[in-house]
């Protein structure tokens, strides 16, 4: 994927291309440019709905027409003009009856408008601005549900069907609907305005859009259910999405973690399962299989994304995976430097699911019987009662102190949390072996 | 600029046996409250404090009855209607609304027509 959506690769492929062409280019330009092309186009359609409507329109329009006259040279700006002057017809259409609860758009642009690559070479002089930022930033809105905003972010941002959002989260298609059509209802009827937050709330802000990326790449990452471990669609659009925001807010350093921390986290995507599918912990991945060149670009972010004032959760986060990605071994890891750096996680974030992986870093670097006594706190304080690394954590340590029965006591109850099949197998197949080990 | 009404929510019990120090402390907070909205930019279009849920009836069909539909702790205990540019401006507004026993709840004031 590019660094910027805006780069406009696939375009000039010129005129007398064929029709596998033109599908090809409009399915690259959906994946690169829709974020863009709805953002631009809400702008003038002051409608959600309305706008998705002609945005479709111009990418059922593009298959035509870059079919007959060939692909433009900057498809992004193509099919923006086309969608946004499909938007000004149906408004002017519509006028009535979509006048009730327009989408409350901004007039003074926070961001300056940015002429994407190309514009005005082709028949649009238009400056077309570029309003992502103001797309993302009402889809994460924290006005609207958590999981609202990642269904929102999906569809808008991301140019996901409902249908497929739904899949991703393994929840019925009528119920995912039912939760869009809900949060852009609320946008409207709350007046949820269509704009980047004033600089006094754009941390808060920025840290809810920061929130559904990472969460869309976990979930991606791990899948909460079904046979496959990794959900690779959902894990490239949370990339992307990184990407976009690393390119729109260069100065933001938890954009810069964020994105570091994705990045080093899924260089190792193709290490976490055996041929079988079966889960692989960090301690039994094949190392020379990580992607280097991804690791080398996360890694160049994290520098970055620590410098200047007390580091964000993302850029701490980053700088420990980074850490990892460079250890020749699991037992070569500088465990002593990720401790310290979950110590000043927990400051800026006080997480318990932080605090237990704390521990298990705790326990490379003094032992499993330090790592232990923190699990053995965290459990006391029962914040972590129905999360599934828990017990599984404990299960580990137990395992390498060789207290077997208590141990498999472990394994059973992070066995009876876990739906996801690769890491059910994980469990079990240590479960065996540590009710058959000698006692 | 839209309509938004803010509803306070609030533990009554906290106000029964508060002190008439804290109380005067609130009905300061109010009176302050209302030049606060008027330096965001915002306007109180109105702004009432509730009788306690002891003294509400309810009606359901032909049946009266004594108290609330939901006895809850918290429970609206006034409100006030604003003029604000959006949601963000609301919730500003909001933020800056008294509730030391509770908090407020914006919701926007549906338009007909």
């Amino acid at each position: 994927m590019s660094e910027s959506p805006r780069s406009g690769a696939g375009a000039d492929v010129g005129a007398g291309s064929g029709a596998g062409e033109a599908s090809a280019a409009v399915a690259d330009a959906h994946r690169r440019e829709w974020a863009f092309v709805l953002a631009a186009t809400a702008r003038v359609a002051g409608d959600l709905d309305v706008a998705e409507e002609c945005v479709q329109d111009a990418y059922a329009a593009a298959l035509t027409a870059w079919t007959r006259q060939g692909v433009p040279r900057n498809p992004g700006a193509w099919l923006t003009t086309t969608a946004r002057r499909r938007a000004i017809d149906a408004k002017r259409r519509d006028r009535v009856l979509r006048a009730k609860l327009p989408l409350l758009i901004e007039p003074d642009p926070p961001v300056a408008a940015s002429t994407p690559p190309g514009a005005g070479r082709a028949e649009e002089d238009e400056v077309i601005p570029d309003d992502r930022l103001r797309l993302i930033f009402t889809c994460c809105h924290p006005a609207l549900a958590r999981e609202a905003q990642v269904a929102l972010t999906l569809r808008l941002v991301c140019g996901l069907t409902t249908v497929e959002i739904a899949q991703a989260f393994l929840v019925a298609e009528p119920t995912m609907a039912a939760r869009v059509t809900r949060a852009k209802k609320k946008i409207s009827a709350a007046r949820i305005a269509y704009r980047v937050p004033a600089p006094a709330e754009l941390p808060d802000r920025l840290d809810a859009v920061l929130t559904v990326v990472h969460l869309l790449y976990t979930t991606g990452h791990t899948a909460p259910g079904g046979d496959n471990l990794v959900r690779a669609d959902l894990v490239d659009r949370a990339i992307g999405v990184a990407r976009m925001l690393r390119t729109l807010m260069p100065d933001e350093r938890e954009v810069a973690g964020l994105l570091a921390l994705i990045l080093l986290t899924d260089a190792r995507r193709a290490t976490r399962a055996d041929p079988q599918g079966r889960l692989l912990l960090l301690e039994a991945q094949d190392r020379s299989r990580w992607d280097r060149s991804v690791i080398a670009e996360g890694t160049a972010l994290v520098p970055w994304a620590l410098r200047g004032g007390r580091p964000g959760r993302f850029a701490l986060q980053a700088a420990i995976a980074a850490l990892h990605a460079e250890a020749p071994s699991y037992a070569q890891t500088d465990w002593p430097q990720i401790v310290a750096l979950y110590d000043a996680l927990l400051r800026v974030w006080s997480s318990p699911v932080v605090a237990l992986n704390r521990a298990v870093a705790l326990a490379m670097a003094q032992g499993p019987a330090a790592g232990l006594a923190q699990i053995g706190e965290l459990e006391a304080a029962g914040r972590l009662d129905a999360y599934r690394y828990l017990p599984a954590a404990k299960a580990d340590l137990l395992r390498r102190l060789g207290r077997w029965e208590a141990a498999a006591q472990a394994y059973r109850d992070a066995l009876a949390l876990t739906d996801n099949a690769a890491e059910r197998e994980f469990l079990a197949r240590r479960l065996t072996e540590v009710t058959g080990a000698p006692s | 600029m839209a309509e938004y009404m803010i509803l306070i929510c609030e533990d009554e019990s906290a106000y029964a046996t508060a002190t008439p120090d804290v109380l005067q402390q609130v009905m300061e907070a109010h009176n302050r409250f209302s030049e606060q909205v008027a330096e965001t930019g915002g306007k109180i279009v109105e702004g009432r404090a509730l009788q306690p849920t002891s003294t509400a009836t309810s009606i359901r069909g032909d049946v009266v009855t004594d108290g609330p539909f939901i006895e809850t702790k918290e429970a609206v205990g006034g409100y006030y209607l604003v003029e604000a540019r959006d949601l963000d401006h609301a919730l500003e507004i909001g933020k800056l609304c008294p509730a030391r026993f509770g908090g407020v709840e914006v919701r926007p004031i549906m338009v007909f027509g």
